[in-house]
């Protein structure tokens, strides 16, 4: 993402807790309201299980518990953004969904290497427009499957 | 002239022309008298010919030219039909579907073919072909829309035609009935217009010839011929043929006969006005040309009745359908809530409307299992061929309708259990004489449908498994272990020879037997949500049988409710359910089981083995469904049912891979994800 030829990158950013986060736009494919879940048993705690997007099956992420932040009622605010990374469609339950965004990629900086942080991994880079600090989030960590064993030990 | 948009029609029509010859040749191989088959034979060459020259492939014009001159000497007795003929054609049909493979792939659909054209010339010049073709145009008279061979004479004789008229022959209308019980009828029709090719010359019959031939006619049919002969001759000697019920003649006048020509001379002329661009070709064989067109227009009356829709856009409307019914839920609730008398009908109608829609899209998708195993029969001659074999095919069931995805997929483990069974199954001749069986082996290959599965069963008549030799195999290369070897069932035996690195072929042939086949067939089979088993007697034969679910999308399930969560339970594995008080229930070994009909059935607590979070407390009683994996039973117990119904199973997607015991999910009327219970990971 960082590598991107244009200048200008266009993110959704959306909120989790106090934090704001950042996606790139093209690897999003819509963002929906909360429906109904449906619980997928057996599954890592935060697969919050699957919902009906259009008639395709799609699983659900709680970013919050992904990212070891504790996790709290849905609330009218309450958002899932649908991606699309590599052939995988998921969404993911974020607090707030407000704002689309073009920044220069050159004011994208290396994730501050902070020991202890878990999302840290799953962070591509930091973005500071004015007094805002957007978090871009690695899709394709997030949604590696790889690594549930290791999140799961941690958790 | 643009050709690429009859492109893909045109291959299309061509593979089924070759397919119905091959169909047709192996036929004749079995009745080698029968010359309506060479009829039939005869009527794919020559459209094939017509299409192949229309498109621009000499080629495969040259060859079916060739081929379709032998079949004409062969149906007027002009040759003996034999074996070797019909290898000589058969080596014809395998270089036509070759070009035709080509042109498919993109090729120009060129390719040597003198070799058989060669052959099949000495077979035509093995009797005098002058007389062949001579003969053959009073074929071409007798049957017109089909037998155009050799009509260089055609226009002349045409004009012959009318002169004879003038020339004071009577014209007769003829009305042949047939017996109702006739069994032949394609046979009978072929007697009569021989009879009438002797004493006359037909103009017109009513259905055309080629419908006749097919059957395609109740019990009645109209000829139209020139004759000197008697109005009562012509009634006694058609009289003469069996199973003819009743036949009237009626002398009509030349007026009449002339408002026939003209009709006639309009269809035939149509095409051509269409087709402008066949105008030079035609100066070569122009009333050939006037045949064709004549065939193909025909044939196009029958094949009306259906259209080739891709698949994709099947599937588009199949989504979009699904879309619609999880609104329909949504009004069907919205109507409800409002309670509005006009607004329920309205929905009411809707849904009725939409579930036949879902019916016949749902059908849509079906297609005869037919497709796959039409190609067999070829294969399994050539094979028993190669290997030195008698073997008879016999295919039951063919109309079997299955998913067309799970056509597509059957194909390929089908060859390999055929290859299987011609190879390993079925002895040689000599070993079959020596062990007192006939020395032909039998292969059925057989399809059924049976509730919501389908079987595919390939059975075979020959030397069996050995389970010795089996067990023996699959010790020395370490699939099982001695203890696990012993306690094993033969069917258990059996299956080992699916497992993958297996061969008991001693000598690895070329037909089938590198070890690699049957693994795949098994996980082919398997990916499609099928099972596969085996059963066999030594010496007396084996019987692979594939159990495959109907269709790949649309399951019927029982929607049970486990707190506030729903399940789905394929209909499939359930064998009934019940409602068992909790002092039913026993413990025996840390398992809570039931006595059910006399037999000790364990109970799965679905709600503990999913982790439903609790909300409401537990019933004096238990819903219990009953289900099976093979021989074993489980009871899995839910809170409530809600009830049968159809549902389209959708993966889970590629993120979730592997979630116990479900095997999917599926969208209910409401528009909420429902998870199907896969039983079969649950009984181990």
């Amino acid at each position: 993402m960082a590598d991107t030829l244009a200048a200008d990158i266009k993110l959704i950013v959306f909120q989790l807790k106090d934090k704001e986060y950042a996606i790139p736009v093209n690897h999003v494919q819509g963002i929906e309201k909360v429906e109904h879940i449906t619980r997928v048993p057996r599954t890592e705690k935060f697969i919050k299980g699957v919902i009906n997007l259009r008639g395709v099956i799609t699983p659900i992420i709680d970013l919050r518990s992904r990212f070891g932040i504790e996790e709290e009622n849905f609330t009218d605010s309450t958002r899932v953004i649908i991606v699309s990374v590599n052939d995988l469609e998921v969404g993911f339950i974020v607090d707030l969904a407000n704002d689309v965004i073009d920044i220069p990629v050159a004011s994208i900086e290396p994730p501050p290497e902070v020991v202890g942080v878990k999302e840290v991994e799953y962070i591509n880079g930091v973005a500071k427009i004015g007094k805002r600090l957007l978090i871009l989030i690695d899709l394709e960590m997030i949604l590696d499957t790889e690594s549930f064993s290791s999140s799961r030990s941690e958790g | 002239m643009d050709m690429n948009q009859y492109l893909e029609v045109f291959i299309e029509e061509s593979k089924e022309h070759l397919q119905a010859c091959n169909e047709q040749l192996l036929e004749l191989e079995k009745n080698p008298e029968n010359i309506a088959i060479v009829n039939e034979i005869f009527r794919s060459a020559h459209t094939l010919k017509g299409m192949s020259a229309t498109m621009g492939y000499e080629d495969l014009a040259k060859l079916t030219h060739q081929m379709e001159n032998v079949l004409d000497a062969i149906r007027n007795h002009k040759i003996k039909f034999n074996p070797e003929i019909l290898d000589v054609v058969f080596l014809a049909v395998d270089d036509l579907e070759a070009m035709v493979q080509s042109i498919a792939e993109g090729g120009d659909g060129k390719r040597d073919v003198s070799d058989a054209v060669g052959k099949l010339l000495l077979i035509e010049k093995g009797e005098s072909p002058v007389l062949a073709e001579a003969k053959s145009e009073v074929a071409a008279a007798v049957a017109e829309p089909l037998h155009a061979a050799k009509s260089q004479y055609d226009e002349f004789e045409y004009t012959v035609l009318q002169q004879s008229k003038e020339q004071g022959f009577e014209t007769f209308e003829i009305t042949v009935a047939l017996r109702e019980d006739c069994l032949l009828k394609a046979a009978r029709v072929f007697m009569i217009f021989e009879i009438l090719e002797k004493i006359g010359e037909v103009i017109k019959s009513n259905p055309a010839v080629d419908q006749l031939e097919e059957e395609q006619f109740d019990h009645e049919f109209t000829v139209t011929i020139v004759s000197k002969e008697m109005k009562d001759d012509i009634q006694k000697k058609l009289m003469k043929v069996s199973e003819v019920d009743k036949v009237d003649v009626n002398p009509i006048s030349l007026e009449e006969l002339r408002q026939f020509e003209v009709e006639e001379a309009e269809i035939t002329q149509t095409p051509e006005i269409e087709t402008p661009a066949k105008e030079v070709e035609k100066n070569v064989d122009a009333p050939n040309k006037k045949e064709d067109k004549k065939t193909t227009s025909s044939a196009k009356q029958t094949s009306n009745k259906t259209i080739r829709v891709n698949i994709e856009r099947l599937d588009i409307l199949m989504n979009l359908f699904e879309e619609l019914v999880i609104d329909r839920g949504r009004l069907e609730q919205i109507s409800r809530d409002l309670n509005n008398q006009e607004l329920h009908e309205t929905v009411e109608r809707m849904s009725r409307v939409t579930g036949d829609l879902q019916n016949i899209i749902l059908n849509m998708r079906m297609v005869p299992v037919e497709t796959v195993f039409n190609r067999f029969p070829r294969m399994v001659r050539q094979l028993a061929r190669d290997l030195n074999k008698k073997i008879n095919l016999e295919i039951i069931g063919a109309e079997t309708e299955l998913d067309r995805t799970v056509i597509d997929e059957i194909g390929d483990p089908l060859v390999h259990l055929i290859r299987n069974a011609l190879d390993h199954g079925v002895e040689t001749p000599e070993v079959r004489k020596a062990n007192g069986k006939p020395e032909e082996g039998t292969v059925v290959l057989k399809a059924y449908h049976s509730g919501n599965h389908v079987f595919i069963e390939i059975e075979d008549d020959g030397a069996g498994i050995s389970r010795d030799k089996v067990l023996a195999k699959a010790l020395s290369k370490g699939i099982v272990t001695e203890q696990a070897a012993a306690s094993m069932t033969d069917n258990q035996v059996y299956e080992l020879i699916l497992a993958s690195g297996f061969s008991t072929a001693e000598k690895i042939s070329d037909v089938s037997g590198r070890g690699v086949g049957l693994d795949v067939v098994k996980s082919t089979i398997e990916s499609l949500g099928g099972t596969i088993s085996i059963e066999s007697r030594l010496g007396q034969g084996s019987i692979f049988s594939i159990q495959l679910p109907l269709t790949l999308s649309i399951i019927s399930v029982m929607l049970t409710e486990i707190q506030n969560e729903k399940f789905a339970i394929p209909l499939s594995s359930i064998i009934e359910t019940a409602i068992v008080n909790k002092a039913e229930i026993l413990n025996a070994h840390n398992q809570r089981v039931i006595d059910f009909r006399g037999k000790v059935v364990p109970l799965l607590f679905l709600k503990d083995i999913f982790e439903v979070p609790v909300v409401t407390e537990d019933d004096e009683f238990y819903s219990v469904v009953i289900v099976r994996k093979g021989d074993k039973m489980a009871g899995l117990v839910v809170d409530s049912f809600i009830g049968q119904q159809e549902v389209v199973l959708k993966s889970l997607g590629n993120y979730l891979t592997n979630v116990f015991a479900i095997s999917g999910a599926t969208i209910l009327g409401n528009g909420q994800v429902a998870l199907i219970v896969d039983c079969n990971a649950l009984i181990k």
